[in-house]
């Protein structure tokens, strides 16, 4: 096993899905299997080899600096599940 | 008018040129089809309205003698496609009741170039599938079926829904997107021809994002020509896309009849995978003998880090996905759980809206990149992948074109391999490479499998060489001779 | 000496303070998108569907967002990375809608600089800059509209910071103080932020330790989002004496994230390291690395003008300012080019002791910024010109000043309709001084007997008497001969 029950909760808290008590075991399993089938990268040689960072050989485009965007409030709202005022609503967020 | 929905989209083209046809006679010719075929669930929504006033439109202008490009051609788009107004879900519960306030730049390059909307086609949850069953919506269903047997085919995944739709004669043509084979593969479960572009031939902008240095959007159709047809729609450069590349489109129909004279085929020896059937085999020695046929020479190529491909895909992808879905937390858009606190209701929302396979790559991808790991696993995947490209780039200094199988077997049933993600992901291994090289390749469909269901073969070209990659799939095209459709001969 | 050590019962303690500050970047629109990013719009109408993260929506980088940040690099004397990096950061927060921020984190735009600061004794010390990079902007939740609720405006999701981090180089909140205002000042020269703590468009957390001035570093603890200068000095202060009294206590410090509660002038626990964030960085696959053609870069480093240190010592050597007033002037732009216009063919110290001492003390009181200034350096240079011409005496100056500051008139003009013009006509003057010593004829005899001290005495009477307008010195010279008999 690449990682336990508790891993499991660790990850799936910072994923934010909630994964009950009772599944964990068995997606533990799950994705032990995954990585224990990705593991085998570790048999290559990547020794002083750089990261792929672009796919496309090509530099970053750049924008120019102007306002392309008329604010469309209720379109950016249309597909909120909750809204009021001109603002999206979540349940109270306490720092 | 059942045969208009068996024309190609050049004979329908031409056909509604000479007036031998309306495009409300072709786009209604459809609808009812859809209509009769909705046991295969090719559509998550179907858009009849939309396509009725588009193939108004399109009898209006060739009234007047203004066809464009893809005039009253219908297609299936599929439901990754944002369309402006029209319900996208991305096979997902998470984007319930989703209505785009905009639309992606190459479904508008469709709709600029005169193409109808017939509706959006079922794919895997987020592309994330080889074989559809992961959509929210039900899997969609292959119009084959293997001689005799009354069991239910898969379609291939993700771009499930419009193979289906397309090899069924729900549309004449699809779009697809393929992030690590969801076009390809369906087109070859499916007895069609399926195009994956170049990484950042067409833009990316209003696809609904799976894995981003991965995904490419491509045409599905019932022959190569039809392919040429759509791509060139569907390419171009969008300044709204930092990875979309500003080259011209050349006219892919036109280049498409070169042919292979003359042409190098390179043949990898590590495709040569433990356990692949023999008449996979004898039909990649096939597809040989045409394009040798054709005035091609063939030689054997390495790639050698050919077996390290999926494993490497099941890192990045997994990684990025993880990123890409974290937006879907019910605060903008989409499917809400309510919960008493901030954290509560976004893991009830993403618990609820995401299927078992999404939230197994979500989590693998959480994994990957959390502290501790990301050198051992993503920068690692990272590495290999630039050796992968590395193969590729080595290789074509000797060959124009990879020859490839499409997939290892032929279409299974709904139930078969579905107990193991790690089986389900071994379809993907012949064509994941060329996603995580960014090359462009085509799955042609080349014979039929023992039990009578297509099987298709790859071509893998450099980069921007989609015409290369046609006029060779055209060549093998032609030299199979394929007329299999699901009811029989078309 | 600005390193400020506590006083511990076995011997002192040393601050050791790291700053990083988040400069809102000046540019119309927004770092990934075309959305306006002007302050104080109604909720949600300045956000486009990539800043509301919308589905297959994809960032493309503003490019003077970049020259910004390039210009910043520059005037801190800092390395600026020809290739730097786009990485996406993770972790969900309701006015985050990506659920990841884009930033930089391996490879930043910039890299190592330096921040030269002036403290009050008149020494400076430089302070090593680590990085700096460029980064989106969240978006707003107010959690005071609602009990049970928080609403979320994304107006500001997506606006351009660069965040600039600092060695753990400064050594007391007063230089804590200077480096920012420094920041500040060099930001506000080049124009890429407007440097207004209040608005938000410059915000600061504050890594703070405390040591056995020789020790390593101890432990630290990171005090987020102080918004002003003066908060930041108390946050830091009270923080390293929480620290010193645990560590004198026996105690150990946990390393944590803390807020100021600037109603109480206190830190207070957010987070510790256990609850830390894991935020997943790895490079953004909807960007590419950013390339910088190095000609460019030249180009922009040709193009930054006089920065407050070069500027500074110009001001020494050339008007013979002391470097204190010299560092009050070229602390902003606006001050020191009012500096040079009313120097300009006058008294350089006159007009500077005019400035930083009446002026900024009239703009104090009014609340005023000097570009908003009721007197301007050429109103102010008149003013100047009439002292020197003998128009009016320096003591009727400041006068005639107050009337300018309240009016907005010209000097000249509130000299003429106050009729306050020096007398120097002699005969004038002579008939008032007169009049007083004919008035005053026991204390006359007293001066003449030897009391010198009256002197004054008279000269404020025939002052008075003149309203103020005699030539000082014309008066004390007829004074002197009239007394002496």
């Amino acid at each position: 096993m690449f990682l336990d029950k508790t891993t499991v909760a660790k990850i799936a808290r910072l994923a934010r899905v909630r994964i009950p008590e009772a599944d964990r075991d068995r997606i533990a399993g799950e994705l032990s299997n995954i990585l224990a089938f990705v593991e085998q990268l570790k048999e290559v040689d990547t020794k002083g080899v750089a990261p792929m960072t672009s796919v496309v050989a090509v530099s970053l485009k750049q924008r120019d600096d102007t306002v392309t965007v008329i604010g469309d409030r209720d379109g950016i709202l249309a597909n909120a599940p909750q809204m009021e005022h001109g603002f999206f609503v979540v349940p109270k967020v306490i720092e | 008018m059942a045969s208009l929905t068996t024309l190609s989209i050049a004979g329908a083209r031409d056909g509604l040129r000479a007036r031998e046809f309306s495009a409300l006679e072709l786009t209604q010719a459809h609808l009812a089809a859809m209509a009769g075929a909705r046991r295969l669930n090719a559509y998550i929504t179907e858009t009849p309205e939309h396509a009725i006033s588009q193939a108004a439109e399109s009898d209006a202008r060739l009234a007047r003698g203004e066809a464009r490009p893809l005039e009253g051609i219908p297609l299936g788009i599929k439901d990754l496609f944002c369309t402006k107004g029209v319900l996208t879900t991305a096979g997902s519960h998470i984007l319930d009741g989703f209505h785009p306030p905009y639309e992606s730049t190459v479904t508008a390059n469709l709709w600029r170039d005169g193409a109808v909307m017939l509706g959006k086609t079922n794919m895997d949850e987020f592309a994330m599938g080889s074989s559809n069953i992961t959509s929210y919506y039900g899997p969609a269903l292959s119009p084959w079926r293997r001689p005799g047997s009354a069991a239910d085919l898969v379609p291939g995944g993700s771009s499930g829904g419009s193979a289906a739709a397309v090899a069924a004669g729900l549309c004449l043509g699809a779009t697809g997107t393929d992030t690590g084979g969801s076009i390809r593969q369906p087109a070859s479960f499916c007895g069609i021809v399926g195009l994956k572009p170049t990484y950042g031939r067409c833009s990316r902008l209003g696809i609904v994002a799976f894995a981003s240095s991965l995904d490419q959007a491509g045409p599905l159709a019932r022959n190569v020509r039809d392919c040429a047809i759509l791509l060139r729609s569907m390419a171009g450069h969008d300044p709204l896309d930092s990875t979309s590349v500003d080259r011209p489109v050349p006219d892919y129909e036109a280049m498409m009849g070169r042919g292979a004279k003359g042409l190098r085929i390179g043949v990898p020896k590590q495709y040569r995978v433990d356990g692949m059937p023999s008449e996979i085999e004898t039909l990649w020695r096939q597809g040989i003998d045409w394009l040798k046929a054709a005035g091609a020479t063939v030689r054997d190529i390495d790639l050698p880090h050919t077996k390290y491909a999926l494993p490497t895909y099941y890192i990045v992808a997994p990684a990025e996905a993880s990123s890409n879905l974290a937006r879907y937390d019910g605060v903008r858009y989409g499917l809400r759980v309510p919960g008493a606190s901030i954290d509560e209701m976004y893991e009830l929302t993403r618990a609820a809206g995401f299927g078992a396979e999404v939230k197994r790559r979500v989590m693998i991808g959480t994994y990957v990149l959390s502290a501790g790991y990301y050198d051992a696993y993503y920068l690692k995947a990272q590495q290999v992948r630039s050796l992968i490209a590395r193969d590729f780039a080595t290789a074509f200094e000797s060959v124009d074109l990879v020859l490839a199988p499409t997939a290892p077997s032929a279409a299974f049933a709904i139930g078969e391999k579905m107990d193991d993600p790690i089986a389900m992901y071994l379809n993907d291994v012949f064509t994941v490479p060329a996603n995580l090289a960014g090359l462009p390749a085509i799955s042609v469909p080349a014979g039929l499998s023992a039990d009578g269901l297509p099987l298709g073969l790859q071509l893998i070209g450099r980069a921007f060489e989609e015409d290369m990659v046609l006029a060779a799939a055209k060549t093998i095209e032609d030299a199979a001779g394929f007329s299999h459709g699901p009811g029989g001969a078309r | 000496m600005a390193a400020l050590l506590i006083e511990g019962s076995n011997g002192p303690w040393e601050i050791v303070i790291g700053l990083e500050v988040h400069a809102q970047v000046i540019s119309r629109a927004k770092l990934f998108s075309g959305a306006a990013t002007a302050f104080g719009a109604d909720p949600n109408t300045q956000v486009s569907f990539v800043d509301a993260a919308m589905p297959g929506m994809l960032p493309v980088i503003n490019r003077i967002c970049v020259e910004q940040a390039v210009k910043t690099g520059v005037a801190l004397d800092a390395r600026i990375n020809l290739t730097s990096v786009f990485d996406r950061k993770n972790y969900f927060y309701p006015d985050l809608p990506a659920g990841y921020q884009i930033s930089q984190y391996q490879q930043p735009i910039v890299g190592r600089g330096t921040v030269t600061i002036d403290l009050k004794d008149g020494s400076s010390r430089t302070i090593g800059i680590t990085r700096l990079h460029l980064e989106q902007d969240a978006g707003k939740s107010l959690h005071d509209i609602a009990p049970h609720a928080s609403h979320v405006d994304l107006n500001r999701a997506g606006v351009a910071l660069m965040e600039i981090v600092s060695e753990p180089d400064l050594r007391s909140p007063e230089e804590a103080g200077a480096y920012l205002k420094k920041v500040r000042s060099i930001l506000r020269y080049i124009g890429t932020c407007d440097g207004n703590m209040e608005e938000g468009s410059l915000r600061c957390d504050a890594n703070v330790s405390v040591r056995r001035p020789g020790d390593p570093l101890g432990t630290r603890c990171e005090i987020k989002n102080v918004n002003s200068i003066r908060f930041v000095q108390k946050a830091i202060e009270y923080e390293a004496n929480r620290q010193v009294d645990i560590l004198e206590g026996g105690g150990a410090i946990a390393q944590e994230t803390r807020l100021f509660d600037s109603a109480k002038g206190e830190t207070r626990t957010m987070r510790s390291k256990e609850e830390a964030h894991d935020y997943r960085y790895f490079p953004d696959p909807d960007l590419l690395p950013l390339v910088l053609d190095p000609a460019w870069v030249d180009q922009v480093r040709g193009s930054l003008p006089e920065l407050p240190d070069p500027k500074k010592a110009r001001f020494i050597a050339d008007y013979g300012l002391s470097p204190y007033d010299a560092g009050v002037l070229v602390a902003e732009q606006a001050s020191a080019d009012y500096f040079e216009a009313v120097a300009k063919g006058r008294d350089a110290k006159a007009a500077s002791n005019w400035i930083t001492v009446e002026l900024f003390g009239a703009l104090n009181r009014l609340g005023l910024d000097i570009d908003r200034s009721p007197v301007s350096a050429a109103a102010l240079g008149g003013l100047l010109d009439l002292m020197t011409d003998g128009t009016i005496s320096g003591r009727l100056a400041k006068d005639v000043f107050a009337a300018m500051v309240e009016s907005g008139k010209d000097a000249m003009t509130v000299v003429e309709e106050k009729g306050l013009r020096q007398v120097t006509d002699a005969s004038a003057i002579e008939t008032a001084v007169e009049t007083i010593m004919a008035a005053e004829a026991a204390k006359v005899a007293e001066y003449r007997s030897g009391k010198d001290k009256l002197f004054g005495y008279f000269v404020g009477q025939v002052m008075r008497a003149m309203g103020g307008k005699a030539n000082p010195q014309a008066l004390n010279e007829l004074l002197k001969r009239k007394l002496a008999g």
